[in-house]
């Protein structure tokens, strides 16, 4: 794997940490948490390597 | 929100129904094996990364098969799956290889030559993953796949693509277009990684013809044509007008333009000594304004809207309600790939290729595609190949 997809993968990562993060912290407002999972399902699928 | 560790909990739920569900679907299309019955005209079978380094071990190295005959002629190089969303290229060389017998010269086929596309499916267009075509022994499952590589196996994609080596400037999308990356380079990006161990089959082994075999829109001008480079010029000209006259189809020439770098009908030409040849047979299912992208309309190429815009003279082809189905396509391509051949032959006696049990057009419209294959069950192990 080159060097730039390694760090796209990190990239990511490091984007699904966030969406996370932000979900574990949201107490509120349900409609962001549904979004938090929605934008997280294509990267989850990327980390994977499934699509 | 009066109880966030419920609603927290129901929505992980609902997130993993999607994950596991979607991504479930998604990895089994892209590990599906399509089994090939090897014919008695295969001689032996490598890989691409024989030819080009980078390749082994990745989702972009295709099986070669080698049809030598028992005399030396000259050889022809075919490509199916450049774009693997335009599934009759594939069918036309997987059913070459089920039967083809090479009695002079070589024929080297390269049935999934972007294998990376052809275990990628395409997001957003509605496209099924799979299609299924009646044999004489039950049907056969194909995979769907995608005009362009994965971005499993080739990313990030680059703002603009700086088109290798001259440097043209290309859409970002086309650095996973096998058919943009031509004549490619053995350190680039993956998908010019593939086309420069092409090149070098093509350098080592001395490959007189190549065809590149795909499917157009009805609705895009370069559609039901032979694209050829001046050099191929002269035996284009002859092919079309000889399947015109004997078989009853259409295939114009469309020249190559020069200023448009990165496709195969225009490279290899320019790189190689080989005499290029981009076949393209009209593919409905392709065009925007139609109805839903079904199997049914894959295989059978009918649709009203499409219909109705032939009515009013939008496309390039003659359409009416017998649609253009997947047995006019295949047939087209074997039979001007064997006319092509012919010609060659005819002008090069030293460097002939004589090849026989290729079915031709009649005979696949009256017979089917599925006709042509050879039931996996019923034959020896050491024949069946998994693409």
């Amino acid at each position: 794997m080159p060097i730039i997809m390694i760090l796209y993968y990190l990239i990511t990562a490091y984007l699904v940490s966030l969406l996370a993060w932000n979900f574990i912290r949201e107490k509120k407002k349900s409609e962001d948490l549904a979004q938090y999972l929605l934008v997280l399902i294509p990267l989850v699928l990327r980390i994977l390597r499934i699509k | 929100m009066k109880r966030p560790g419920i609603v927290k909990a129901v929505l992980i739920f609902l997130f993993l129904v999607f994950l596991i569900q979607g991504g479930l679907q998604l990895y089994r299309h892209r590990h599906f094996d399509v089994p090939v019955v090897a014919g008695p005209g295969v001689t032996r079978v490598v890989r691409l990364s024989d030819f080009g380094p980078g390749l082994k071990g990745t989702m972009a190295d295709p099986l070669v098969y080698f049809l030598e005959g028992k005399e030396p002629g000259g050889k022809a190089i075919l490509l199916s799956n450049t774009h693997a969303n335009e599934p009759e290229g594939l069918l036309a060389t997987l059913l070459m290889l089920e039967n083809a017998v090479v009695e002079k010269g070589t024929l080297i086929i390269i049935p999934e030559f972007n294998h990376s596309a052809g275990r990628n499916t395409r997001p957003g267009d509605g496209y099924p993953l799979y299609f299924e075509v009646q044999t004489d022994w039950g049907s056969k499952k194909f995979r769907l796949g995608n005009r362009d590589a994965s971005p499993l196996d080739q990313w990030p994609d680059p703002d603009v693509y700086i088109h290798f080596p001259d440097r043209q400037l290309l859409s970002y999308i086309d650095v996973r277009n096998v058919n943009r990356t031509w004549p490619g380079r053995p350190g680039g990006p993956l998908m010019e990684k593939v086309t420069f161990a092409a090149m070098e089959i093509m350098r080592r082994e001395k490959v007189d013809i190549a065809v590149d075999i795909h499917g157009a829109e009805t609705m895009f001008p370069v559609t039901n044509c032979i694209v050829a480079p001046e050099k191929s010029n002269r035996i284009a000209t002859m092919t079309s007008l000889t399947v015109k006259a004997k078989e009853g189809f259409d295939s114009h020439v469309e020249p190559s333009p020069t200023g448009f770098r990165g496709l195969s009908h225009r490279e290899i030409g320019d790189y190689s000594d080989t005499l290029p040849f981009l076949l393209e047979a009209p593919i409905p299912f392709l065009d925007q304004p139609t109805g839903p992208k079904t199997v049914k309309f894959l295989l059978d190429g009918k649709d009203p809207f499409l219909l109705s815009l032939a009515q009013k003279k939008k496309l390039f082809v003659p359409y009416d309600e017998s649609g253009w189905p997947l047995e006019k396509r295949v047939g087209q391509h074997c039979s001007v790939i064997l006319e092509i051949l012919g010609q060659y032959s005819k002008k090069n006696p030293d460097r002939s290729i004589l090849v026989r049990d290729i079915p031709r057009y009649a005979e696949i419209v009256r017979n089917g595609v599925g006709h042509y294959f050879h039931d996996p069950a019923g034959a020896e192990k050491d024949k069946i190949y998994l693409n």
